[in-house]
């Protein structure tokens, strides 16, 4: 059978649901408004009719009144949809971040713990997951209809998009910017599950390092140890607590070291931190994406340990 | 004391039927006379002609897409399904809606609407549509060699470095046909300003004009946008020199960016001139004046404007930042707000009418219903927190094309049924052109609501396959197209028959107030015996029309 509505399952679904319900019915009244308006005038007011029809009418009022009610109404549609963005948008900070890189025509998932899939994705529900979405090559999309939630993923940036899974089950999932000739083949199946299976299923992956210790391996073979390890002699930041913290740049101002940052300081050393003229070789074109994600994975581990970005 | 109805409406002063008069088409009848002209007619029939030929080629490209839809493995190769998207994009925007109602119908009538006899810069005319012609021709062959997968948004990096079909060339013929856009839009400008009759004011120029001027103010400031960024495009794919590819150090985003300044605007493009004839068709079968002319009239440059502060709604979840995705949405809800004051004047207009159902008024009608849904839809996706989910689906699609084709293809098929008795001197079969009316509107409906649905349902566009679930709504969506192809094949039988056999028409045979049918039809060839003195506003019906020289 023909389905009328797509899943519901995730937090941000229902907000979406009811904004949608909200935007229908406002939509459906507009509609039988004017088209009332106009089937009735056209009977009415048909040539061979008979109706008086009155004197002139002064537009003036008319203009004003339905000026402003539709500036108004589509003022609180603004915020209403606004606030249900800003929700989507920000994700909770304790949200699980999993990377997932997109490449023509597939989908490369990596958990925390190191366990990887393609095109499949399990979560848990219940919790906030945050994706972390990087890009091998040109612009991908990963879109979940049945969580409403969709960003493009875009290459040469991060970008992230969260939900919170609230219901069991397998829900497709889409990339929806054009990426070349199998873009629709791009898809696959989002897994929800409890979170005590989903422990279950992660333990289940066999043996593997976590991100962070596959990243520690990296780290030394790129050779980024012999300036960022504390014992260096070379003049080079501590990594040690700098994810999540801000860092003073040359020049002024600070930014917040988070992926994106440790993403654009490892491939072209972009920004440049008050003391550190920059002598840092660029990796980009070096280091995959996926390598990257790994050290990255690596340096946030290092957030809790003592020690401060120098 | 109850006024009886029906006034006489005297059907205009039956002057002898003009057969072997003089007129702009008798005038000279060489191939040669046609494709050296430089009567304003003549380019506009030219334009209409050759734009007709695009728009086919791109509804067979739309044709070969819904077929490939009715089976959800997709019954087309994936390379080819790409291929036919992009040329039905890049045709149907380029090489129809963009230039039709402006360069077609706007070059045959805005002149005679304002009592000139010709455009300001009538050789410049001819190189519109030359370079039109031959851009499109370009278009047309690099698709037919081989074509090109990147969708008409030519999106990067994809357009930079992983493709492979004739992108340069589409980018030429994009580029070159922009050239037409600007000359158009500048000749219309000049024109405006400068050749109106005399006693033409600018609250006396019929809505139809205002919206050509608005049109043309976009076509001459967005216009140099696109030829920069489609320049830096193929700078890029040619010499290597990172802009737009963040592998050279480009900046994807920021193609989107320029591609949008244009692009939107480009939008009220397509609707604008639609506005236009509609605001014409309306008081004439209405047999009313406009109501509320100088609200929509200003809405027509409130529209114009604003256009230009809206780009970034198509970059909801491209990457911008928060904070100018809210100030873009605000932004598009700003901009909605003319479109509901031109739609709620439509119907006021109806108000005490005399309404007859004439086949112009039948698309008028559709016209604004379809705009309406069209509209009520942009504000679903001008709503973050909606957007977020129906952006780049199906609901997208449905939306916009209610605007583009329910709105502008209605309007232009309104218009050029309008006019057609002005241009050819001939009346069509009415009942034919009826029929045509209410199965385009059918047949449309049908293509594009379950697209609203599939949206909703979360299909991606641009997929050659889909999940089996939502097979049911892209048959019906197909079965629509297949009543919209012979709906749109319609006209050219009827009107094509109207051309040899059609009865004569009169100067005025719908009974209108405009310049245009103040002179015989076909019109002489420079338009008026005697510059016509304009002595009022258009529009006035009372319900007898009073001609705006009388």
């Amino acid at each position: 059978m023909t389905r009328f509505l797509p899943y519901t399952a995730s937090t941000l679904s229902h907000e979406v649901n009811w904004l949608y319900l909200g935007l229908l019915i406002i939509a459906f009244c507009v509609l039988l408004l004017v088209v009332g308006m106009m089937a009735t005038f056209c009977v009415r007011y048909r040539r061979a009719s008979a109706t008086v029809r009155g004197g002139p009418v002064k537009s003036f009022r008319f203009e004003i009144a339905w000026t402003s009610a539709t500036f108004l109404g589509f003022i609180g549609l603004f915020f209403w949809g606004a606030f249900v963005y800003l929700d989507a948008r920000t994700p909770p900070r304790d949200a699980v971040p999993i990377y997932v890189l997109g490449k023509q025509w597939m989908w490369k998932v990596e958990h925390p713990g190191g366990q990887s899939e393609i095109n499949t994705l399990h979560v848990p529900i219940g919790r906030p997951i945050r994706l972390v979405l990087a890009s091998q090559d040109v612009i991908h999309d990963f879109f979940v209809p049945a969580f409403r939630v969709k960003y493009d993923v875009v290459p040469g940036r991060y970008e992230d998009l969260w939900f919170e899974a609230i219901t069991v089950g397998r829900y497709p999932f889409f990339c929806s910017q054009l990426c070349g000739t199998f873009h629709a083949d791009m898809r696959g199946w989002v897994v929800t599950m409890e979170p005590a299976d989903f422990a279950k299923w992660l333990a289940a992956q066999g043996p593997s390092e976590s991100l962070a210790l596959q990243g520690k391996a990296l780290f030394h073979q790129y050779g980024c140890s012999g300036c960022h390890e504390p014992r260096s002699t070379i003049h080079a930041p501590l990594l040690a607590g700098l994810y999540g913290r801000p860092v003073a740049l040359q020049g002024g101002g600070f930014i917040i070291a988070d992926e994106a940052y440790i993403r654009d300081q490892i491939l072209m050393n972009k920004h440049i931190p008050a003391g550190y003229p920059p002598k840092m070789p660029h990796f980009a074109g070096h280091i995959s994406e996926e390598d990257v994600l790994k050290l990255i994975a690596y340096i946030k581990s290092l957030a809790s340990a003592p020690g401060s970005a120098r | 004391m109850t006024v009886p109805a029906l006034p006489e409406l005297t059907p205009v002063p039956e002057l002898a039927p003009v057969t072997a008069v003089e007129n702009y088409l008798t005038d000279d009848m060489s191939l040669r006379s046609w494709l050296f002209t430089l009567d304003h007619k003549r380019i506009g029939i030219l334009f209409i002609i050759t734009l007709t030929l695009f728009f086919f080629i791109g509804g067979a490209a739309a044709a070969l897409i819904r077929i490939d839809l009715i089976d959800p493995a997709g019954l087309a190769p994936p390379a080819l399904y790409n291929r036919m998207f992009t040329a039905h994009g890049i045709l149907m925007v380029w090489f129809f809606l963009l230039p039709i109602i402006p360069a077609g119908l706007g070059n045959f009538v805005l002149p005679l609407m304002i009592g000139a006899h010709d455009v300001a810069f009538p050789r410049l005319n001819l190189m519109s549509w030359y370079i039109l012609a031959i851009s499109g021709g370009l278009a047309f062959a690099a698709i037919f060699i081989g074509g090109l997968d990147t969708g008409w948004t030519f999106y990067e990096p994809f357009t930079a470095d992983f493709t492979n079909g004739h992108v340069i060339m589409a980018l030429a013929a994009v580029f070159l046909s922009g050239f037409s856009s600007i000359s158009t839009g500048l000749n219309f400008i000049v024109t405006t300003h400068r050749l109106r009759a005399p006693g033409m004011t600018w609250y006396r120029l019929p809505v139809f004009v205002w919206t050509i001027y608005a049109t043309s103010v976009i076509f001459v400031l967005a216009t140099p946008v696109l030829a920069a960024t489609l320049l830096m495009s193929a700078v890029q794919r040619f010499l290597h020199v990172g802009v737009f590819d963040p592998a050279l150090g480009g900046d994807p985003i920021l193609f989107q960016h320029l591609f949008w300044f244009y692009s939107h605007p480009a939008v009220y493009i397509m609707i604008l001139p639609g506005m236009g004839v509609v605001s014409e068709l309306i008081p004439c079968f209405a047999r009313k004046p406009l109501f509320g002319y100088e609200f929509v009239v200003w809405s027509s440059i409130g529209l114009a404007i604003i256009g230009f502060l809206v780009w970034g709604h198509h970059m909801f979840v491209a990457g911008i930042s928060v904070y100018s995705a809210l100030v873009f949405s605000m932004m598009s809800f700003f901009v909605a707000v003319p479109s509901a004051i031109k739609v709620f004047n439509w119907t006021a207009t109806l108000h005490d009418g005399w309404i007859s159902f004439d086949a112009p008024m039948l698309y008028a009608l559709g016209f604004v219903i379809l705009f309406t849904i069209g509209g009520l839809t942009g504000l679903f996706v001008a709503t973050l927190g909606f957007d977020e989910y129906v952006h780049d689906t199906y609901f997208v699609i449905a939306h916009f094309h209610y605007i583009m084709v329910g709105g502008m293809v209605s309007a232009f098929f309104g218009g050029l049924h309008y006019w057609w008795p002005k241009m050819t001197g001939r009346l069509y079969n009415e009942w034919w052109a009826r029929i045509a009316a209410l199965l385009i509107f059918f047949g449309f409906n049908l293509t594009f609501f379950p697209q609203f649905i599939l949206g909703y349902l979360g299909m991606p566009r641009r997929l050659y396959a889909y999940p089996p679930e939502w097979q049911f709504w892209n048959v019906l969506s197909s079965a629509g197209a297949a009543v919209l192809a012979v709906a749109y094949a319609l006209p050219l039988f009827y009107l094509g028959w109207s051309l040899f056999r059609g009865e004569r028409a009169g100067p005025n045979p719908w009974g209108a107030t405009g310049l245009e049918w103040q002179t015989p039809s076909p019109p002489p060839k420079h338009n008026f015996e005697t510059t016509p003195i304009v002595t009022r506003g258009p529009y006035q019906y009372t319900p007898e029309p009073i001609p705006q020289n009388a």
